[in-house]
């Protein structure tokens, strides 16, 4: 079923407005499938082989681009969990007496086979995610390799990393990853748990389960023991089964708060460990000092990076009462230059939306939104026949109390509040149960430096937004969680420093 | 205008931000018909220029001859916007391009350095029009920029820009001398507000030339003004443009921050002594899918 989205037209020209339009149209550009050999049934990847599902059941995996389904993958049950746990926890003995070097060894190689096969990767991440390829070409694929490649250092230097107490790994981990950087998500989880002797069950997102089962590949290629990774495929019921199952000592999960907060009731009282990171609803403080057109940069990063399915997505825009203006006119002629469509296609700024479901919440929030009296503006968006698409949008006029500030809609819509003075704009970015990240725009660094120790947020990134790299610990405060992933702060997930 | 230097305030302008926003729009993919369109605009917006001190009446009949017609086995491509030549040369020029649509640039206002007085300036101005320039490049007194006294360079700006009369007129800020992206934003604003008709990045004679970054910035100023009043300056970045590909580059940059309205050889120029055979070249191999020797294109 195509759906098609009531946009605003482009306003008539008039004296002072930009034309963002037919003058020099970008001719497609479309990203070849060439390196693709995808398999057309997937089964989970347990104790070093494909394992059907106990249950026989299988489900289509779509390319939400297209609709169209790109291969079959087993849909996990109690069973198939408990048959990886079972593996996870036969090879869980020697692999953590393996000396450090020796894994690290493992994880470089699995870090170079990653960049070999990058191209493929890309591509399947964007064929079975959505996003752009330039995103998964340039930040998720390089990203996960060089996730492992950092790694891979710390295997034989754990005694090192607190202060020479000594450390020993925690058994076997249950992760849980989302589907908005499937391959990354897979590469901040697996690496440091690897790394310091764990074994792993991998849940993948039941949305984008094909570069987890690609990784597995790898991971089979490298030839690492049977059993140290394994890789369930499937739906909440088998994530809740792994996250239920006494034979994991450690759950790390990534997704939303709500099933974050299920996670924490169902791990009471047990004596296992658990990582939470969750979602998000970042503000970008923009300053009247700022530099206003580098802002606007970062803000159109920050909220349509990925189509806005980022957990830190700076997702409300705090301005200075006094620039709203002027910033909104240059955000409004920006936003007119995203292109809109084809995930494959290589000038392509925001693709598809992941799901039907998370398109559907989408225009449900920005629907109450609306009622709510925010002023909507929308870019124009290019007629799809097929395919979850949402253009990117900007909510003006948004109160404090209204759902558009409060909730995380995670998609490509940013809402903007204004404030007045430096006190107020901490306080309302503070205003929320989220803490995962914060942006402030300002040409005073002394500023930056004063209101990063203010915010309460994970990360706090100055004149810039969504900057990552796997020596910098990731994070939230309050309902976006705890634990740290990255950094020689990751590798305490999965440690007990004595 | 004789505004001083305190006066004058322009936005910040973040370094790493702008670099990285102008490297970005240097990764859009432009293919087939994009590819051979922005070619032709590129062709169409360049300034074809000869500014050596042994420049003669020969060198410049050549090039007006390419300025007009670039490619003889491609009658359909071309010509240029405009030859940009010494103040020495516009007659020669002028002559040369007669009954052509291509325009004469000249540059003057003791072109390169602005190293001179005033009166000499506008007299060089003065003789270029006279002689049928029709767009004047000038450059900005960056000794006096970097003193602090903008209000000099702005009055000097303003005083050329009356001599010039209806020719157009170009403000050269030889960016590569100004220090940072914050002194070519104030450089920008203080040209414009002073009358330019385009803002032009440099002379060709300095390391760095022109830069997608420093182009960028003075798009922004562009488009700031464009906001406040609904005038639209041009742009020409100039200097060190050779290949078909940063030409692209120039125009997306124009394309996604300007729009539109300014992809015309009346807003946006290329400055360039040997770009326009590389642009030929891809042209022709857009054509016949392979690339021709080098010897097919006449060097002038």
């Amino acid at each position: 079923m195509s759906i098609k989205l009531a946009t605003s037209q482009p306003p008539a020209p008039s004296r002072r407005e930009l034309r963002f339009g037919a003058a020099w149209p970008y001719s497609p550009a479309k990203e070849g499938t060439g390196p693709v050999r995808l398999r057309e049934r997937y089964e989970h990847f347990i104790g070093g082989e494909r394992r059907a599902p106990e249950g026989g059941v299988y489900y289509a995996t779509v390319s939400p681009a297209t609709e169209e389904p790109l291969a079959e993958v087993a849909r996990g049950d109690e069973a198939d969990v408990e048959r990886a746990v079972h593996a996870a926890r036969q090879a869980f003995e020697p692999w953590s007496r393996l000396p450090g070097l020796e894994r690290g060894k493992y994880l470089f190689r699995i870090a170079r086979a990653i960049q070999e096969r990058a191209r493929e990767l890309a591509i399947v991440e964007s064929m079975d995610g959505g996003k752009p390829i330039k995103e998964s070409r340039d930040f998720d694929v390089p990203q996960a390799a060089q996730t492992f490649f950092y790694y891979a250092g710390w295997a034989d230097k754990l005694t090192h990393a607190f202060h020479g107490r000594p450390v020993r790994p925690l058994g076997v981990a249950g992760q849980i990853i989302p589907w908005n950087f499937p391959l990354l998500m897979a590469a901040w989880k697996l690496a440091p748990a690897l790394a310091c002797g764990n074994t792993v069950v991998l849940k993948p997102a039941e949305t984008t389960p094909l570069t987890a089962l690609l990784l597995s590949e790898i991971i089979e290629a490298a030839e690492l023991p049977p059993g140290v990774v394994n890789v369930v495929t499937g739906f909440g019921d088998a994530g809740a089964a792994l996250v239920r199952h006494p034979g994991v000592d450690k759950v790390a999960f990534t997704g939303s708060t709500a099933v974050g907060k299920q996670i924490q009731k169902a791990l009471a009282g047990t004596r296992r460990r658990l990582t939470l990171e969750l979602g998000g609803k970042g503000a970008h403080l923009v300053f009247q000092d700022a530099p206003l057109d580098q802002a606007v940069e970062g803000v159109i990063q920050g909220i349509f990076f990925n189509q806005g399915h980022v957990c830190c997505a700076g997702s409300r825009l705090l301005v200075e009462e006094s620039i709203a203006d002027a910033l909104l006119v240059k955000l409004k002629a920006r936003i007119q230059t995203l292109n809109v469509g084809d995930p494959l296609d290589k000038n392509t700024d925001i693709g598809a939306i992941n799901s039907k479901e998370q398109l559907e919440r989408i225009q449900a929030l920005v629907a109450a939104g609306e009622a709510e009296g925010a002023e909507r503006y929308s870019a124009p968006l290019p007629v799809k026949e097929r395919g979850y698409f949402f253009p990117p949008t900007v909510f003006t006029r948004v109160a404090q109390s209204s759902r558009l500030a409060q909730e995380e809609i995670f998609g490509p819509v940013l809402s903007v509040l204004t404030f007045r003075t430096e006190s107020e704009a901490v306080e309302k970015a503070n205003n929320t149960f989220y803490g995962l990240s914060a942006g402030i725009w300002t040409n005073k660094s002394a500023r930056v430096f004063d209101l990063a120790g203010k915010l309460e947020a994970g990360v706090v990134w100055g004149n810039t937004y969504n900057q990552f790299d796997p020596s910098s610990p990731f994070g939230g405060y309050k309902e976006s969680g705890f634990g740290r992933e990255g950094g020689r702060q990751g590798l305490a997930s999965y440690l007990h420093v004595g | 205008m004789t505004t001083a230097a305190q006066e004058w305030s322009s936005p910040p302008v973040d370094r790493v931000m702008v670099e990285a926003r102008a490297a970005a729009l240097g990764c859009r993919s432009i293919k087939t018909d994009a590819k051979r369109v922005g070619l032709g605009l590129a062709i169409s917006m360049m300034d074809l220029t000869t500014l050596e001190g042994a420049d003669t009446q020969g060198k410049v009949l050549a090039l007006c001859r390419k300025a007009i017609q670039p490619d003889v086995r491609r009658p359909s491509v071309g010509p240029v916007a405009a030859v940009c030549v010494y103040p020495s040369l516009v007659r020669v020029a002028r002559a040369a391009l007669a009954g052509s649509p291509v325009r004469v640039a000249s540059v003057a206002t003791a072109f390169p350095s602005g190293q001179s007085a005033l009166e000499v300036k506008l007299e060089d101005t003065r003789r270029a029009v006279g002689d049928g320039a029709h767009e004047i490049d000038m450059v900005i007194d960056r000794g006096a920029f970097l003193s602090g006294e903008l209000g000099r360079v702005a009055d000097e700006i303003a005083q050329v820009k009356t001599v010039c009369g209806a020719a157009h007129l170009k403000v050269i800020l030889e960016t590569g001398e100004l220090g940072s992206y914050d002194n070519i934003r104030r450089a920008s604003d203080l040209a414009i507000a002073a009358g330019a008709d385009f803002i032009k990045t440099s002379t060709g004679k300095i390391e760095p030339a022109a830069t997608p970054a420093s182009t960028l910035v003075m798009l922004e100023a562009i488009r700031d003004h464009f906001f406040r009043t609904g005038i639209r300056i041009g742009m020409k970045p100039a200097g060190g443009v050779r290949t078909s590909k940063q030409a692209l580059h120039y125009l997306v940059l124009v394309k996604e921050t300007l729009g539109d309205d300014w992809l015309t050889p009346e807003l946006f120029r290329i400055g360039a002594s040997t770009l326009l055979n590389d642009v030929l070249m891809q042209l022709a191999k857009l054509e016949g899918g392979a690339y021709e020797a080098a010897e097919y294109f006449t060097r002038d």
